[in-house]
């Protein structure tokens, strides 16, 4: 059969074609420019080669903040997963209940990344937040500012408390697809609460269950706005995430070198992290 | 194996019911057999499923009582009551193997590993799935699918009754054959208990002993496929039994004769009608005989459907089927004669019988 060839069509793609230059590829492509060359001013540039790659990897800072991203990333998914499962498992499968909670799990949603950074940041403090008095005053030393194990909770809470609401109504959607006579077929076949779970509502939860755990995955790798506004990546380094890092390097030093190397190695570390995912997950799915 | 007694149950979807007409079952008071094959059988939306559901527990029925053996059930779960049930539509459990599907409702029951191997070796041969055993039954076609959920349905030999609910739906003609005999030959077999509901009157006069036809949310008639043939006893049965349906007639009875339109046919026997009451005669296309003699009826259509033939007529301006062999002859000037025993009278709807 022979191919029509319709130039035309190219102009239907040009708006999209232009777009995604503008918002990824073109900025994609400043930053790889900044990373292989050195400025100091003045528009001028020097090829640097490969030594900006070479001193982000080689350094411990580099190291440590990936470590911590990779830490908060594994506990984050580790608790919103499963919390967001049972939370799906129980909610309401008809009536008003049903509205009432979408709405209550959408509401985190909603509000913007930094909003929910000011809202932990004043509820923890010890001085005048709800939670950091209470915990004061139930003789808890808690304090996000001088104990790194106090941010780390605050954040982890914080994040947990904002994002499971998206596990929950991705699974959520994935349960109510399930037709009625799966459960009576389980009822008949004498299969217990767990298998049910196990064989029926796990399955068919699995793709949205993909979704939400790459979704998590990527955001809470690319955490930024939260740990900036409740702990400024302190005490310390401790809360020193990637992105927080990146920001101080790019931003508060201008080393716009060595920071644009390190985006490109994030970029690259979230894409090739979020394929392996990917393919494991769905492999295990072709084959059953 | 179980008889199972339906005690004054009714069922409304809504939680007060007001008159009649909330309830999706009307009242419903059978015997049902041990070991019998019955066939629910009715359009869509006459309560059939919700009946099937409430024997095997998936509803409760707001008002009376089920019994199997003579034991109150109606207040038992699903999973206590030891009943299969086969869905419209294949219900497998995507992960695991065919295998592993039809042992599931075994090992739930904690049958001796043994005995689950035995029992799912039989089926999976019976069913036609043998070399499928170790494959995931995600990949299967539809028909296959169903397959296993019947089997799941068939594996456990102890059940009181098995059930299905329009299991040949999603399953091809040729097949479906296949299937209903096999589900027969098992039924043979194990003598279980069988209820079986089809909107498909030819699955359902095949299939069972007793053909349970359901209008409106009750039950109009049990029967045999002859009985449901020959004597409806509701007119509903007689429309939607046969191909084409009886021929009902608005007629006017009078002692052992029954006047339609300008004609007056003689009946054998002398009806029981109630004062008020609006009476029809009711008379198969396959009891009319078209000939030089008798009433006159016009032609409108005639379709050749290979064995025989079905004439579309009109009789005391009424229309009328007939059913005339493949080498009938169709005269110019048409008459009908009744087959004076098949002729039924019903009364509101309802058959009516001799007076005593």
């Amino acid at each position: 059969m022979e191919k029509t060839w319709n130039n035309n069509a190219w102009f239907m793609v040009l708006p999209v074609l232009v777009l995604v230059a503008f918002s990824a590829v073109i900025p994609l492509m400043t930053v790889v420019n900044y990373s292989v060359q050195d400025t100091f001013g003045n528009n001028e540039f020097f090829w640097a080669g490969t030594d900006w790659f070479q001193d982000v990897l080689e350094s411990d800072r580099f190291w440590d903040a990936l470590t911590r991203n990779l830490i908060f990333s594994a506990i984050i998914l580790a608790i919103e997963i499963p919390l967001g499962i049972v939370i799906a498992l129980n909610m309401p499968k008809k009536g008003i209940g049903v509205p009432i909670c979408l709405v209550l799990m959408a509401l985190p949603l909603l509000i913007p990344w930094n909003v929910v950074g000011t809202i932990w940041q004043v509820f923890g403090r010890v001085d005048i937040g709800l939670l950091g008095r209470t915990l004061a005053a139930l003789g808890i030393n808690y304090n996000y500012v001088q104990n790194p194990i106090d941010a780390w909770v605050t954040l982890i809470v914080m994040d947990v408390w904002h994002w499971t609401s998206l596990v929950v109504l991705l699974c959520y959607a994935g349960l109510v697809s399930i037709p009625d006579a799966y459960y009576q077929a389980a009822k008949i076949d004498g299969a217990s609460r767990w298998s049910v779970f196990r064989y029926i509502q796990l399955p068919k939860m699995k793709r949205v269950l993909l979704i939400a755990f790459l979704l998590r995955f990527m955001d809470s790798f690319m955490i930024y706005t939260e740990p900036f506004v409740v702990t400024g990546g302190g005490p310390g380094n401790s809360t020193t995430f990637l992105s927080i890092d990146l920001v101080k390097m790019a931003i508060g030093q201008f080393d716009l070198g060595p920071a644009a190397a390190l985006s490109i190695i994030y970029f690259l570390i979230i894409l090739l992290l979020s394929w392996i995912f990917y393919t494991v997950m769905t492999t295990s799915d072709a084959k059953g | 194996m179980a008889r199972i007694n339906l005690e004054h149950i009714r069922h409304a979807y809504g939680a007060k019911p007001k008159s009649e007409a909330d309830y999706a079952l009307k009242e419903v008071h059978h015997e049902w057999n041990d070991g019998g094959a019955y066939a629910l059988l009715g359009p869509s939306g006459c309560g059939k499923t919700t009946l099937l559901n409430i024997i095997s527990g998936l509803i409760n029925p707001s008002e009376g009582q089920i019994l199997f053996d003579g034991t109150d059930v109606t207040h038992l779960a699903t999973q206590h009551r030891n009943i299969a049930q086969v869905f419209q539509f294949p219900v497998i459990y995507d992960t695991m193997t065919v295998y592993d599907n039809l042992a599931f409702p075994l090992r739930n029951r904690h049958v001796p590993e043994a005995e689950v191997d035995r029992r799912v070796k039989e089926i999976i041969e019976m069913i036609g799935l043998g070399g499928w055993a170790k494959k995931t039954a995600r990949g299967l076609t539809a028909d296959q699918k169903q397959k296993i959920s019947l089997g799941r349905g068939l594996v456990r030999s102890d059940v009181s009754a098995i059930l299905f609910d329009e299991p040949l739906t999603v399953i091809d003609p040729e097949m479906k054959w296949v299937l209903r005999s096999q589900i027969k030959r098992l039924h043979k077999r194990f003598g279980f208990t069988m209820v079986y509901v089809t909107h498909d009157q030819t699955e359902a006069l095949t299939f069972a002993d007793k053909v349970v036809v359901m209008y409106d949310g009750q039950i109009v008639q049990i029967g045999t496929p002859a009985e449901l043939f020959e004597r409806p006893s509701h007119t509903f049965v007689g429309y939607f039994i046969g191909s084409p349906g009886m021929n009902v007639l608005p007629a006017k009875i009078d002692g052992a004769t029954a006047a339609v339109g300008g004609e007056s046919i003689a009946l054998g026997f002398r009806p029981k009608i109630k004062a008020g009451a609006t009476t029809e005669l009711g008379i198969r296309p396959e009891f009319i005989s078209l000939g030089r003699e008798g009433m006159p009826v016009a032609i409108t259509k005639v379709e050749d459907i290979g064995r025989h033939k079905v004439v579309r007529a009109r009789f005391a301006d009424r229309p009328i089927s007939i059913i005339v062999d493949e080498d009938g002859e169709i005269p110019a000037e048409p008459h009908v004669t009744f087959d004076r025993q098949a002729i039924n009278i019903y009364a509101d709807s309802w058959r009516v019988g001799e007076e005593a």
